[in-house]
């Protein structure tokens, strides 16, 4: 079984990373670009074959490691 | 006094932390992050700056679930002091030992280069020996020192005077200027900037000898 997790920063928080994306591309002439947040996306393989459980397992990697919830959210994907 | 200090893969102010702590009188032992114990009677944990685990994942996310962190988290618990470093500083926010988090510059450069300081706080065994509202020079080398951390919790650091540095010109976006944080029973430090390179006249300074020279008094008292 595959899990996704999608790991981005809160709301409020400032992204300077995307921020710096963003005038870039307006840089480039591509205009209208009102916003850029700038994520990761962490691909797992696992071994657990239900799915809940799967799903379980991974937000509490997330909660211990993959994210800092202090200022990120996450979002977990059971493919 | 007993001072111990945490090497990860990719520390590298490790040995420059253990001097510091030598020179200002304390006895030094160098612990792997693969050690699972501290040696008997430690007073002081230091965690140094560097790049632990090549800041995978975040800066020192990996770190602060190495076999060595429960050691420094049950010191903490018990009262014992801890010192962060730069990388040091990241590894004890993501350990739960300090509030906020260290995010990209805002400037999204890596600042390396010699700060004024501003002793907030002399209410901690670290900072005692300074005078409150004292410029010191320190130098800052990092690439994620950008401090934040929620309005709930930055009034709390403020209300509590747990802001024990700030630079007089912020070179990362951090909230309030801040550059170290004290835990609520002010035993833990947290700080980007490096004192341990700030310590012999060679350095460039000695501002920094003042704070390990602090905790040594401190400690003695405590």
């Amino acid at each position: 079984m595959k899990a996704r997790v999608t790991v981005m920063l809160k709301n409020g928080v400032l992204d300077v990373q995307g921020e710096a994306v963003r005038h870039a591309l307006g840089t480039l002439g591509f205009a209208g670009v009102d916003g850029v947040r700038q994520g990761k996306v962490i691909e797992l393989d696992l071994a657990e074959r239900d799915a809940a459980k799967a799903e379980a397992d991974v937000k509490a990697m997330c909660d211990k490691l993959l994210a800092n919830t202090v200022i990120e959210s996450y979002r977990v994907e059971i493919l | 006094m007993k001072a111990a200090v945490i090497t990860f893969p990719g520390s590298n102010c490790d040995r420059d932390l253990a001097t510091a702590f030598d020179q200002a009188g304390f006895q030094v032992t160098r612990i792997w992050h693969k050690d699972t114990d501290l040696p008997h009677g430690v007073d002081v944990v230091g965690v140094p700056g560097g790049f632990s685990f090549g800041d995978y994942l975040r800066c020192g996310a990996i770190a602060a679930q190495s076999p060595i962190a429960p050691a420094i988290k049950a010191h903490a618990a018990a009262g014992g002091f801890v010192l962060g470093i730069c990388n040091g500083f990241q590894v004890l926010t993501e350990m739960g030992l300090l509030p906020g988090a260290l995010m990209r510059n805002a400037g999204l450069k890596f600042a390396c280069k010699q700060v004024t300081l501003r002793v907030e706080t002399t209410d901690s065994a670290y900072t005692a020996e300074y005078g409150r509202g004292q410029d010191i020079q320190i130098p800052i080398a990092h690439h994620d020192g950008n401090y934040t951390i929620d309005a709930e919790g930055l009034a709390r650091l403020q209300g509590e005077d747990r802001i024990a540095f700030t630079y007089e010109q912020n070179p990362n976006g951090s909230m309030a200027d801040i550059a170290g944080v004290l835990s609520a029973n002010r035993r833990v430090l947290g700080m980007m900037p490096h004192p341990e390179r700030a310590c012999e006249p060679v350095h460039g300074g000695t501002d920094g000898a003042g704070m390990f020279r602090s905790l040594m008094g401190g400690m003695a008292l405590a």
